[in-house]
């Protein structure tokens, strides 16, 4: 028999990559291309749907040929994606009426505004676990819906269809305008602000509430089953899971029980902690969204909280400030010294997140003396790192009740080893690196293997998962406190850095 | 005698130009200063640029001497970018071969532990990167050494430690075991660190070929080892593949 193996395609904010993985989780092989980011006015970003649908027609067998395995050896595909980002597409002819409108566009600032004073708008975050922000899919959707001519008669009469990526993928994966497949799974609906946490459906009241026809949305199904066969790009093999990519991520790093949690440390970093089958609502400013769900089981919900600026900001002290001219080198020049020197930097560029919400603050250096070198601004911006990772951390733990007993993390900032000691101890836990970096393409892999028993159950999938470092705390615990309340203080020096009066007139 | 190699000889006289010059210079100037053809000016800037010997102002696009000829006598590439670039390369040795991955450079006579991948049985393992082997007694080591004339004499000079009735510690065994490495472009260590161990690592090489780390596994010796006592071809086929896949990404053109 000739061995048969896992594709996964992660469809990603700047490039669509696919993975070939084998039985015991390894990573076979690699293809991976960029698509265009298009930025046609300030705080708009787009992509080309149809860029992505062809860039995954040339990763996919380009992939196959580097494993040197065909179609027939592939025994499902998994889908993870970048989240929130919004396509409408003719059923008819498959193309898209508009530029996809990705996560970080803002044009719906002020749109967003008036759905806030809007009758209604109080109910939302109970029912979605979102706060009503530029960042979800519905707001972007009722823009399309408003700014395009006709569209919303189109779409009630169902001749146009919402998706986020993945759906479009699955959707010209299984014969587009010939009878595609238009679903999503639960991970990407929670993240459209349209869909009921509890009862994973679309709610009548939510759709009203952005204006959206129901016609145009897609069946809400499960993040692993098969959803059916790809007539194009691998002909024959079932599809059979599709995640947001941060819950991909989760299920990549085997966080199946409640108090599990992974951070990803990239520009950004995304911390999500399982909460188990009853979702947790924040009162620390984190969201709630579906976790990831099995089939026909219940769905496992998270707690998620982004930090906004991580690698970031080694990247603006790198680009900007010209102090290194590599971003591992930041970890060379931290070690020029002992500690940081009594200097704190806090990467308010634009507000402070999760859990403060003060958009109004700005980036602070404080404790600055004639004594601070280079060295000790490199630890500075390493430790804001882990400082603020232990602030999302505190705030799940208030929520959920759940304590976190060690830190699974992925992502490139883990191969600063510096900064993953220091985050172990600032949070006083154990922080541990799988030895599959790749977690994102590996959840999709693991979620469709599941779903075709490829892999029998999630102790098998447990099993993959092996240690590849792990950082122990060593950080005394008074000096924890000190420099706890430290950074605290230096993060009140960021608050009302921008005037009212400024404020009031830039809107 | 063989004759003079041109290019190097340009490319020293560029590197005075730029060292003699007040600011910076376009290609240009460098080219007419020199009576060269642009294209081959381009071309020499170019490859100084790549080795690090040559900076490019991002706003004028002139050239000026790079940071790396004011500390050409020390390491040229960062460890922790040595980390960086070769982590993806580690993990998949560590999980094809079962055993826990290091990379090491050498620093004062001392094999330091940049990298660390524990072996994949999720055992209780102690991340031991910072810390310094000895690297007449480790595969990591003598591969280092090996391609270290410098920092070898100086080993074989001083009194290498004997840890075990394996460990190499004449000035012959050592010798002849360096020359090995350098005609199989790998190394191993059997029991001459501690009883029942072994390991294998082959050198991870930069620009030029030049040499700036090892990578290497080890493990309990009946694993590492063969029946005959030798080490396993697959695992040294593993090693190589990652010393290789790490080495190309470092831009070394025939590894």
């Amino acid at each position: 028999m000739t061995d048969s193996y896992v594709v996964s395609i992660d469809q990603g904010t700047t490039s669509t990559r696919c993975i070939v993985f084998d039985r015991r989780g390894n990573l076979v092989s690699v293809a991976q291309r960029e698509h265009q980011q298009h930025f046609p006015r300030p705080g708009w970003v787009e992509h080309d749907a149809l860029e992505i649908w062809r860039n995954v027609g040339k990763v996919v067998p380009r992939a196959l040929a580097q494993a040197g395995i065909v179609a027939g050896q592939v025994a499902a595909i998994g889908i993870a994606n970048q989240r929130e980002s919004t396509v409408v597409w003719d059923r008819r002819t498959g193309v898209p009426v508009a530029p996809a409108i990705i996560w970080q566009d803002t044009r719906t600032d002020a749109l967003v505004e008036t759905l806030a004073g809007t009758p209604g708008a109080e109910d939302l975050p109970q029912r979605c676990g979102l706060p009503l922000t530029t960042y979800f899919s519905g707001p972007k959707l009722r823009w399309l819906l408003d700014h395009t001519s006709g569209l919303y008669e189109r779409a009630e009469r169902g001749e146009v269809l919402f998706g986020t990526m993945e759906s479009w993928l699955v959707w010209n994966l299984t014969g587009g305008p010939a009878g595609g497949l238009h679903l999503t799974d639960v991970t990407n609906a929670s993240r459209t602000m349209l869909m009921d946490l509890r009862t994973l459906a679309w709610h009548p009241d939510s759709l009203a509430f952005f204006g959206i026809p129901s016609a145009m949305l897609p069946e809400i199904r499960s993040s692993s089953e098969v959803y059916g066969t790809a007539t194009d790009v691998l002909p024959g093999v079932r599809i059979a899971a599709a995640l947001g990519d941060q819950q991909a991520a989760l299920f990549g790093q085997t966080c199946f029980a409640p108090g599990d949690a992974k951070c990803t440390y990239g520009t950004g970093s995304f911390l999500l902690l399982n909460t188990g089958a009853e979702p947790v609502h924040s009162t620390h400013g984190l969201l709630t969204t579906v976790g990831y769900q099995i089939g026909g089981e219940p769905a496992v919900y998270a707690l998620e909280g982004s930090i906004a600026i991580t690698g970031s900001l080694v990247q603006w002290f790198r680009d900007r400030l010209d102090l290194i001219s590599t971003a591992p080198e930041i970890e060379t020049l931290a070690r020029t010294v002992d500690d940081n020197g009594g200097c704190y930097i806090v990467p308010a560029f634009s507000g402070l997140f999760a859990p403060h919400w003060r958009s109004e603050a700005r980036g602070v250096i404080v404790g600055l003396t004639s004594y601070i070198t280079k060295g000790h601004l490199a630890r500075a911006v390493l430790e804001a790192t882990g400082w603020q990772t232990r602030e999302v951390v505190d705030a799940m733990n208030a929520d959920s009740g759940l304590d976190l007993t060690a830190l699974r993390v992925d992502g490139g900032m883990t191969a600063n080893n510096l900064l993953m000691q220091f985050v172990s101890d600032v949070l006083a836990v154990p922080v541990v690196r799988p030895m599959v970096a790749e977690t994102v393409s590996l959840g999709a892999a693991y979620a469709a293997g599941l779903a075709v028993g490829y892999w029998p159950d999630l102790e098998g999938l447990r099993s993959n998962w092996h240690l590849a470092a792990r950082w122990l705390p060593e950080m005394d615990d008074a000096v924890r406190a000190e420099e706890r309340e430290n950074w605290e203080r230096a993060v009140e020096r960021t608050f009302g850095w921008i005037k009212p009066a400024a404020r009031a007139a830039n809107e | 005698m063989p004759g003079q190699v041109q290019s190097i000889a340009r490319a020293a006289a560029i590197l005075r130009l730029l060292a003699s010059s007040s600011g910076r210079l376009g290609i240009g100037e460098i080219a007419r200063s020199l009576d060269l053809p642009k294209g081959t000016a381009h071309g020499i800037v170019r490859t100084l640029q790549d080795v690090g010997f040559v900076e490019q102002d991002k706003t004028s696009g002139k050239y000026q001497l790079g940071a790396a000829l004011l500390h050409l006598g020390t390491s040229y590439l960062d460890v922790n970018e040595l980390r960086s670039r070769s982590i993806n390369w580690a993990d998949p040795l560590a999980a094809r071969s079962g055993e826990a991955v290091r990379i090491g450079t050498l620093l004062d006579g001392k094999v330091l532990v940049v990298h660390h991948v524990f072996r994949p049985d999720d055992t209780l393992q102690t991340l031991d990167v910072g810390s310094l082997l000895p690297p007449h007694a480790t595969a990591l080591g003598k591969v280092l050494l090996a391609y270290d004339v410098g920092a070898a004499n100086a080993v074989m000079q001083g009194e290498p430690e004997p840890y075990t009735r394996r460990t190499l510690v004449t000035v012959r065994t050592l010798t002849r075991a360096l020359t090995g490495i350098r005609d199989n472009g790998w190394g191993a260590e059997i029991e001459e660190m501690t009883l029942g161990e072994a390991g294998i690592a082959a050198p991870i090489r930069g620009y030029g070929g030049l040499v700036v780390g090892a990578i290497g596994l080890s493990g309990p010796i009946d694993r590492v080892c063969d029946g005959q006592g030798h080490p396993r071809p697959a695992l040294v086929a593993y090693v190589r593949d990652a010393a290789r896949a790490v080495s190309r990404d470092l831009g070394a053109a025939r590894w």
